[in-house]
């Protein structure tokens, strides 16, 4: 027995509020965040993954009190990601509770944020999230700004390079899965967790307990992550954690 | 002459001390928790908790810059002290992450995980991270109330070697059993991250808040 598999409900935020939408688009109100948080923590969730999708930039402040409210109460590594710009906002979500932060789109806008966050705070707090989606090639590419935008980078390549400038962990979204409820694209997930020599998060498309299972055991994940199969009541964290226990996955169960 | 806190966190400017200062208050409502780089509200202190996030070497300036390795040497040979993480790390010699000195309280190095295979052996990730078994090897009065094997969450690409056996109070395997807890006289530090490790964490650092700081460390038979 060793290290075990994570479990992972990130819960997108917009405006202070959870949402999950299909496909980055079609919003749905999905509840309070720190009441989510509260029910994910008691159910043995591994860590919780915050996305800030706010709109406009007069609402930005909302996620920090988020963050704050969550972690005077929930005493596991919160992960907050969405608008992070500059090294002082990655000091101010660590300040306001995080443990760590997840840069996207200013990674591929700035990759040298990922150094000097990593240089300044440790590598252990500083996640890239990539989005990735299927190309004609067969291979993957990175998109940025939620999906929208095509960068012509490699995925597979682009992890390898944002591990050398010290990211600590990747935490990786098929946009082609991300809310359709069809299961981890396992190839990508595999395909990157087998190129780098840091965690992997799976991310985007688990519709069931099965799509967690595959993606530690096909994908190769260190820890998955999903959300609208916990948001909307579907199935619970612990139900989750027993299933992939009886399918041979190490998890943590309290 | 400074009004003593109940708990001192030590602030050196690395990593996230908000956490570790929100679980202290949570597990003892009444104490006074101070989140300080003060020398003097260190001493007077009635128990000091000692973080750290981060790289080894800029972690060892910080401390020294802010003139804090005196009230930090004094407070682990004195009164309840609790390493977490690289606050675990420093109070050894040396460490292979940038070939930097700690503060040799306790004897022995700190080491890299798969130093020299690479990145990568066998297809496990470094940091080491997330939630893994603590085997206890020895009774401790900060292990009341925790089962072995209970799991704690770690984060982490370097561990220690103490020299001394006897010090090691838990140990964890990722693969092989490195010491994740060592206790001495009234001293304990702990490679994981208590404030994060839900339930059996929060047990930790109440178990600290009420330690009188003495070790009566027995093998568990």
């Amino acid at each position: 027995m060793g290290l075990a598999k994570r479990i992972i409900p990130c819960l997108d935020v917009r405006d202070g509020r959870v949402v999950k939408g299909v496909s980055f688009v079609g919003l749905r109100d999905a509840g309070d965040p720190v009441e989510i948080a509260r029910r994910y923590d008691s159910e043995g969730a591994d860590e919780l993954a915050f996305l800030d999708i706010t709109a406009s930039i007069e609402a930005r402040g909302l996620i920090l009190s988020v963050i704050e409210a969550v972690a005077a109460e929930v005493f596991i590594p919160l992960t907050v990601g969405g608008g992070v710009r500059e090294v002082a906002d990655v000091r101010r979500l660590l300040n306001a509770g995080a443990d760590k932060v997840s840069m996207n789109t200013s990674a591929v806008l700035n990759p040298q944020l990922v150094s000097e966050a990593a240089s300044r705070f440790g590598s252990q707090c500083i996640v890239v999230a990539i989005d990735a989606k299927a190309n004609e090639q067969g291979g993957w590419e990175v998109y940025t700004h939620g999906g929208r935008q095509a960068t012509g980078l490699d995925a597979v390549l682009w992890a390898q390079r944002m591990q050398t400038l010290g990211a600590g962990e990747i935490l990786l979204t098929s946009i082609d899965r991300d809310g359709t409820k069809s299961g981890f694209n396992l190839p990508l997930t595999r395909a990157i967790s087998d190129a780098v020599g840091i965690p992997v998060i799976a991310s985007g498309g688990v519709g069931n307990l099965q799509h967690l299972v595959e993606g530690v055991t096909e994908g190769h994940a260190d820890a998955v992550l999903a959300a609208s199969i916990f948001h909307f009541g579907e199935y619970s964290v612990q139900q989750a954690k027993a299933y992939m226990q009886q399918q041979g996955i190490e998890v943590r169960l309290n | 002459m400074v009004s003593g806190v109940d708990i001192a966190v030590v602030d050196y400017g690395m990593g996230n001390l908000r956490s570790v200062s929100k679980a202290l208050e949570h597990v003892a409502p009444q104490a006074r928790v101070a989140v300080t780089s003060d020398p003097d509200m260190i001493r007077a202190a009635k128990r000091v908790v000692f973080p750290g996030v981060g790289a080894m070497g800029d972690c060892m300036r910080e401390l020294a810059d802010r003139g804090l390795v005196d009230a930090v040497k004094q407070a682990a040979a004195t009164k309840p002290f609790l390493g977490i993480c690289l606050g675990m790390q420093m109070l050894f010699e040396h460490s292979e992450e940038g070939d930097v000195a700690g503060l040799g309280i306790l004897p022995g190095r700190v080491r890299r995980f798969f130093g020299d295979m690479g990145q990568e052996a066998g297809g496990l990730k470094v940091p080491h991270m997330g939630w893994n078994e603590v085997h206890q090897q020895r009774a401790h009065p900060l292990w009341a109330e925790i089962d072995d094997l209970a799991r704690f969450y770690f984060v982490h690409s370097y561990y220690v070697e103490p020299a001394d056996a006897e010090m090691v109070s838990a140990s964890c395997a990722y693969p092989f059993p490195f010491a994740c807890a060592v206790a001495k006289n009234n001293l304990f530090a702990v490679q994981f991250h208590p404030e994060k490790s839900q339930h059996a964490g929060l047990i930790l650092l109440g178990n600290f808040v009420r330690w009188e700081g003495h070790s009566s460390q027995q093998s568990v038979a």
